[in-house]
């Protein structure tokens, strides 16, 4: 991205001035050397998200922005319904409510080190992943319903999980106003045999060790100390969520006009929060939130059942479970007024500063946990939302590292099998039925997820508060 | 909606009439057809879309799958197609090595050809989740050249 193009006005902060269609500024937050490197796709698309109706203060780009549909992955907006503000599939992504779950399992290195490779067998026989995996659970229509208005509430009433999971899971694991009604059959019938999948491409569990700590409170607070052994999840609302993207994606693109919408893009796709469809996909979004909570729990307990065959004195706690592909009704202070928004973050984490009701009781004195998945050979981060967050991008920080190459040029690149042995050289264990996957996914085609995580802290996005890095890998 | 200028630099001034190609895109992939007709370079970008996931010469086309789609906009219904499979794919567990396409107006029909997905036979890299509205172009370029393109989402 030309930085002659934008305006710097704090070391971490870049404006976009309004030009043009655009009803507010743009603004990205990065190092000189990120916003070299970003592509002058995501200038493009932070600039047209800008010009969508009804948006509030500015189109944020985070630190790890790059190149999405519509909206930049990392993008964050705010709409305001009562200015005929508009709801976005694109701003979502297809993969809905897709986010990170972190349970502490009370070990330590040694415990591992000498179960690693059978733990790492059975834990990717336990958890279906990859193109063509069915889970053990199928839903009939009536339980699909429940599962999709109760989400990770209805997995614990089933028997997958504690009530004290639900605690420790954004908006307390049920996202209301959920509506089975707005999802389609065909979304129906593919999630049906998908729950308690993992999914393929940038997806994993991976067992973890805590290498540092850098805010000891907020680290005792959330009951990490170095040396601990973690477990992570990353995935999201797998079919379900997909084939809702796919067809509100469409029927947006459709309809737009006779909103009266002007769209720079037609990848921009969006309807008025206040429309039928607007109102529709709000329903089956929420569903679709739902459904990726559940699917993060029913893993949960899978998770726990392979480590009471293996490792029976571990206790898998769950320490918090974050998405980064939502959109939520918050309240923010917008130019000194206390509004209603809508806020899409798309590829980027919710990052709410001390004090929020929003927040786990346990939490609420340092902020809620902010969980940054890296990738299977470098580390992971966890970091909190800190008071300075809120008056930024509406409590937003960044979600991953995010690619820096292609996966065709990755695959040619890596092999599959050179990467998993160098890896385990170093003491990492993977397991993938595709080792073309692997090749895709291998930590040089991401970018440096630390510089990144910096970044957010610098920035006060979020406040680092631990570094974890990979023991075992699970990819679909 | 045309592709950037650095995707264009990818094209071929004189293709084959009939093949099929990757381009890049920073977190997903773009998947291109070329054809002498609107239906065979949809049948090509098919053919690029089981590409993203596996190596086609895996995938024995020996079950067949019918699919229709309906829309006035040439784009959307390229945009319909893909998403079709992926739908076909996701639902009965299959990849498709083989497509027919025959358009009459805003009506399409589509053949599907393949297999159920064995994971030490196939290998799978990676699922896509859908087909999206990016880099969308379906254009004639020259007296019988057709494209057919998007990025989808993986």
């Amino acid at each position: 991205m030309q930085k002659t193009r934008l305006k710097r006005k704090s070391e971490y902060e870049w404006h976009i001035e309004p030009f043009g269609d655009m009803r507010v500024p743009g603004i990205l937050f990065a190092t000189e050397g990120l916003i070299e490197d970003m592509d002058d796709k995501v200038y493009e698309q932070v600039t047209n998200v800008a010009k969508l109706p009804g948006i509030q203060k500015a189109s944020f780009a985070m630190p790890d922005a790059h190149w999405g549909y519509g909206f930049p992955i990392g993008g964050v907006a705010a709409f305001d319904p009562k200015e005929g503000g508009v709801i976005s599939a694109g701003g979502v992504g297809f993969d809905i409510s897709c986010g990170v779950r972190t349970l502490h399992t009370g070990l330590t290195r040694d415990d591992i080190e000498k179960v690693k490779e059978p733990l790492a067998h059975e834990l990717s026989r336990k958890i279906p992943a990859g193109v063509g995996s069915r889970g053990r659970i199928h839903l009939d229509p009536q339980e699909m319903d429940d599962m999709l208005k109760g989400g990770a509430e209805w997995a614990v009433s089933r028997g997958y999980g504690t009530k004290q999971d639900l605690q420790r899971t954004e908006e307390n694991g049920c996202m209301s106003g959920a509506d089975p009604a707005c999802v389609s059959v065909q979304a129906k019938k593919r999630q049906k045999n998908e729950m308690g999948t993992l999914g393929s491409g940038n997806h994993y569990l991976e067992i973890q060790e805590v290498v540092a700590v850098y805010d000891e409170h907020a680290a005792d607070v959330f009951g990490i100390s170095p040396g601990d052994i973690v477990l992570s999840i990353h995935c999201g609302s797998r079919g379900l969520g997909h084939q809702i993207g796919t067809e509100f994606l469409k029927s947006m693109v459709m309809t737009a006009s006779s909103h009266g919408i002007k769209l720079p893009d037609r990848e921009l796709a969006c309807a008025p929060i206040h429309s039928e469809i607007g109102r529709q996909y709000l329903g089956a979004m929420r569903a679709g939130m739902n459904c990726a909570m559940a699917n993060r729990q029913i893993i949960t307990h899978l998770v726990r059942e392979t480590f009471a065959d293996i490792l029976p004195r571990a206790e898998l706690d769950l320490l918090y479970d974050v998405s980064h592909n939502t959109c939520k009704l918050e309240k923010h202070e917008i130019d000194g007024v206390t509004k209603s928004v809508f806020v899409h973050r798309k590829g980027a984490t919710r990052s709410f500063g001390p004090g929020s009701p929003e927040i786990p009781e346990a939490y609420r004195s340092v902020g809620q946990p902010v969980l940054i998945g890296g990738t299977m050979g470098t580390a992971s981060y966890i970091l909190c939302g800190t008071e300075r967050t809120m008056g930024l991008a509406f409590g937003s920080a960044v979600h991953g590292a995010g690619r820096r190459m292609s996966r065709r040029k990755a695959s040619k690149q890596w092999k599959g099998r050179s990467v998993v042995d160098e890896l385990y050289q170093r003491g990492i264990v993977i397991r993938s039925p595709s080792m073309r996957g692997v090749a895709e996914e291998a930590p040089g085609a991401y970018k440096d997820v630390s510089e990144v995580v910096d970044v957010a802290d610098e920035a006060g996005l979020a406040r680092k508060v631990a570094r974890v890095e990979p023991i075992v890998c699970v990819k679909g | 909606m045309t592709g950037t200028s650095q995707e264009m630099a990818h094209i071929d001034p004189n293709p084959a009439p009939a093949r099929w190609e990757h381009f890049p895109h920073e977190a997903d992939m773009g998947i291109r057809g070329y054809g002498s007709t609107p239906a065979q370079a949809f049948e090509q970008a098919a053919l690029a879309l089981t590409g993203v996931i596996t190596d086609l010469d895996t995938v024995d086309p020996s079950e067949r799958v019918a699919v229709q789609c309906e829309v006035d906009d040439p784009e959307v219904l390229f945009v319909d197609w893909l998403n079709a499979i992926i739908y076909e794919m996701a639902t009965r567990q299959m990849l498709f090595s083989k497509f027919e396409v025959a358009i009459e107006g805003s009506r399409l029909k589509g053949q599907l050809w393949g297999e159920t997905v064995v994971v030490e036979k196939h290998h799978p890299a990676v699922e896509v989740k859908g087909a999206t509205f990016t880099s969308l172009r379906v254009a004639c370029e020259a007296e019988g050249r057709w494209v057919a393109q998007c990025v989808v989402d993986v």
